[in-house]
């Protein structure tokens, strides 16, 4: 079929599909991207079928099974891969559980923390004035707080659980969409077919939803997939600060804080949880880092 | 100029009154601090006490009130440590806390500014890509596991270093080391980059045109470009810094005010919580407006206007 019979809103889309496949080809492309990829997607995927999966249950004691090392070790057990902690629980097990939470409370506290900072970085940029000077002032008041110290004081305050953990993570993380969505309005405000929209008699929030709002979506997936890596190592600080989401469940950061009690007995019980945590936000930094190269049309 | 430095001096103001809007609203989050105080006495004492603490006033009251104590540093009594004052037991630890940032910030900038600038002249070479991949590691290692596994290296398997503590210098070592795997990377980070954004340019060509050796061309021409944006983002991200150290203290049982911080919320100790948070966030504010009044001296571009 000539190009010239498709429908105009085909047409349209030609361009962008092409830029869709090269942002692919050039992510795929890149070994240390592929390979963040594909442990991102064991995670996702243990975490996923977590209760199918694990060779015990995660919260499961066994006296005389306490301390067992890894199997490689001497007196491991070829039950438990990764041994056992100070009350016989499968460590292995627990990692697996351990990323539900992390995973979770990842996602959840940045999709929170885009739309507020997206919506208030819309109108900071768009409305500007007054509105403009509030929100960026509560953007400067936000940064003055070292970000794991604030989360961490009211998570004490209104009581740890996981939804605490995950609200207030979200709540305050934003500051960074709203600066970089105002700073990519206050740029595109001037540009010619913004003007033409206003020109043709669009109201704001259309022409804020339809041409603006999909202008900043690189930067967003850029910032977000980035921010789901410190939230990750977010909770696992406030989990190993002892006000986590709750002793119940199995937590990476929790898993470390015990095992450091026993570090001189137990090397393996601070150590693997520690390297899931750092395989984990590894692969979301890698692939963060291929998205921004590949989303960026300069690069 | 000097309307620059007021309107600087006015954003400040707002700004630590909102810091202080944010301190206060931690209590409230709590719900009733009188049942945080004495949680078992009988109704006329807790009405005794609310009507001491104040909290029948209306809340803007009541955060006009701490905003007047706070910054006269006065955030009540601890309710443990026998009630002594919370910002003389915030101050006490506070030359441990900013020792331990300071160290590892310089260790880190002694890391970061050789291995960066490197990295940057030889940028796409191995070394920059070992950098590079280094830089990913080192930020994608919790803090507090970290410093587990130097304990687990230095204290347990070879027994070379203390395990906890800051009373010799032994001690010292392994807090100040896990901060600064913390914050080499970002220094690092910013080091390259803002060093790449320097080094296309035309002076430096012309540096380069003139005969000027490459390490004259990149430590008198391009250096000097790149401290700029190498202090201001540094300062932006000192509140991230002083979060590692809270936790860095924590790991190492280093007597700092993150220690007292994290200790005194495990312990629901709201005053002494309000006045940890505030201060710090106090020098966070500061840092930040040093590095603006810096920035309008060592940019000529404003310094002009």
């Amino acid at each position: 079929m000539a190009v010239g019979s498709l429908p105009l809103a085909y047409a349209d889309d030609v361009p962008r599909m092409a830029a869709g496949s090269r942002a692919w080809r050039k992510f795929i492309r890149n070994p240390a991207a592929l390979t963040g990829a594909l442990i991102l997607l064991v995670v996702v995927g243990a975490a996923l079928t977590a209760p199918w999966i694990t060779p015990h249950d995660p919260a499961k004691q066994s006296l005389i099974r306490r301390f067992t090392p890894p199997v490689w070790a001497p007196g491991g057990n070829a039950g438990y891969l990764l041994g056992t902690d100070q009350v016989g629980r499968d460590i292995l097990s627990r990692i697996i559980h351990g990323a539900r939470i992390s995973l979770l409370v990842g996602v959840l506290a940045v999709v929170i923390s885009v739309l507020v900072g997206v919506t208030l970085g819309l109108i900071s940029g768009f409305v500007g004035g007054r509105a403009d000077t509030v929100i960026m002032t509560v953007v400067d008041i936000t940064w003055s707080f070292p970000q794991i110290l604030l989360a961490l004081a009211f998570v004490a305050a209104l009581g740890p659980s996981l939804v605490t953990v995950i609200l207030v993570l979200g709540f305050t993380g934003w500051e960074r969409y709203a600066r970089v969505v105002r700073a990519e309005v206050l740029a595109l405000r001037e540009k010619d077919f913004i003007e033409a929209a206003r020109a043709m008699g669009i109201g704001s929030a259309r022409i804020l939803a339809r041409h603006v709002l999909p202008n900043t979506f690189s930067s967003i997936v850029v910032l977000s997939t980035l921010q789901v890596a410190q939230a990750i190592l977010q909770e696992a600080a406030l989990s190993f600060l002892g006000v986590g989401s709750g002793r119940t469940y199995p937590t990476w950061g929790q898993m470390i804080a015990l095992g450091r009690d026993f570090v001189s007995v137990a090397w393996w019980l601070p150590t693997f949880p520690g390297l899931a945590i750092l395989a984990t936000v590894l692969a979301i930094n890698l692939v963060g880092d291929r998205l921004r190269d590949a989303l960026d049309p300069r690069v | 100029m000097s309307a620059f430095l007021v309107r600087r001096l006015v954003r400040l103001a707002v700004v630590i009154t909102g810091v202080s809007l944010v301190t206060f609203a931690i209590l409230q989050a709590s719900g009733d601090p009188v049942s945080l105080i004495m949680p078992e006495a009988p109704e006329a004492d807790r009405a005794v006490l609310r009507r001491t603490l104040g909290l029948h006033d209306p809340l803007p009251v009541q955060f006009a009130r701490f905003v007047g104590n706070a910054v006269t540093g006065n955030f009540g009594k601890s309710f443990f440590h026998h009630g002594q004052s919370a910002s003389a037991l915030v101050l006490e630890r506070m030359p441990t806390t900013l020792m331990l940032t300071v160290f590892s910030m310089g260790v880190a900038l002694a890391i970061a500014l050789p291995v960066g600038i490197y990295s940057a002249v030889r940028r796409g070479r191995a070394v920059d890509q070992l950098a590079t991949g280094t830089v990913f590691l080192g930020q994608s290692m919790p803090v507090f596991w970290t410093g587990i596994m130097l304990i687990l290296l230095f204290s347990v398997q070879w027994r070379l270093l203390p395990v906890s503590g800051w009373e010799s210098w032994a001690a010292v070592i392994l807090p100040t080391a896990t901060l600064s795997t913390f914050t080499a990377p970002l220094l690092l980070r910013i080091v390259r980059s803002s060093m790449l954004d320097v080094i296309g340019l035309d002076y430096v060509r012309t540096a380069r045109a003139k005969g000027l050796s490459e390490w004259l061309v990149i430590g008198r021409h391009a250096l000097k470009n790149a401290a700029l944006p190498l202090v201001t983002v540094t300062g932006l991200q000192f509140g991230l810094l002083l979060g590692g150290a809270v936790i860095t203290e924590t790991v190492f049982a280093v007597p700092g005010v993150g220690r007292l911080i994290v200790g005194a919320i495990r312990q629901l100790d709201f005053p002494v919580v309000q006045a940890g948070v505030f201060m710090l966030a106090m020098i966070v504010v500061s840092v930040n407006f040093l590095v603006d009044v810096l920035y309008l001296y060592l940019n000529p571009q404003i310094r002009v206007r």
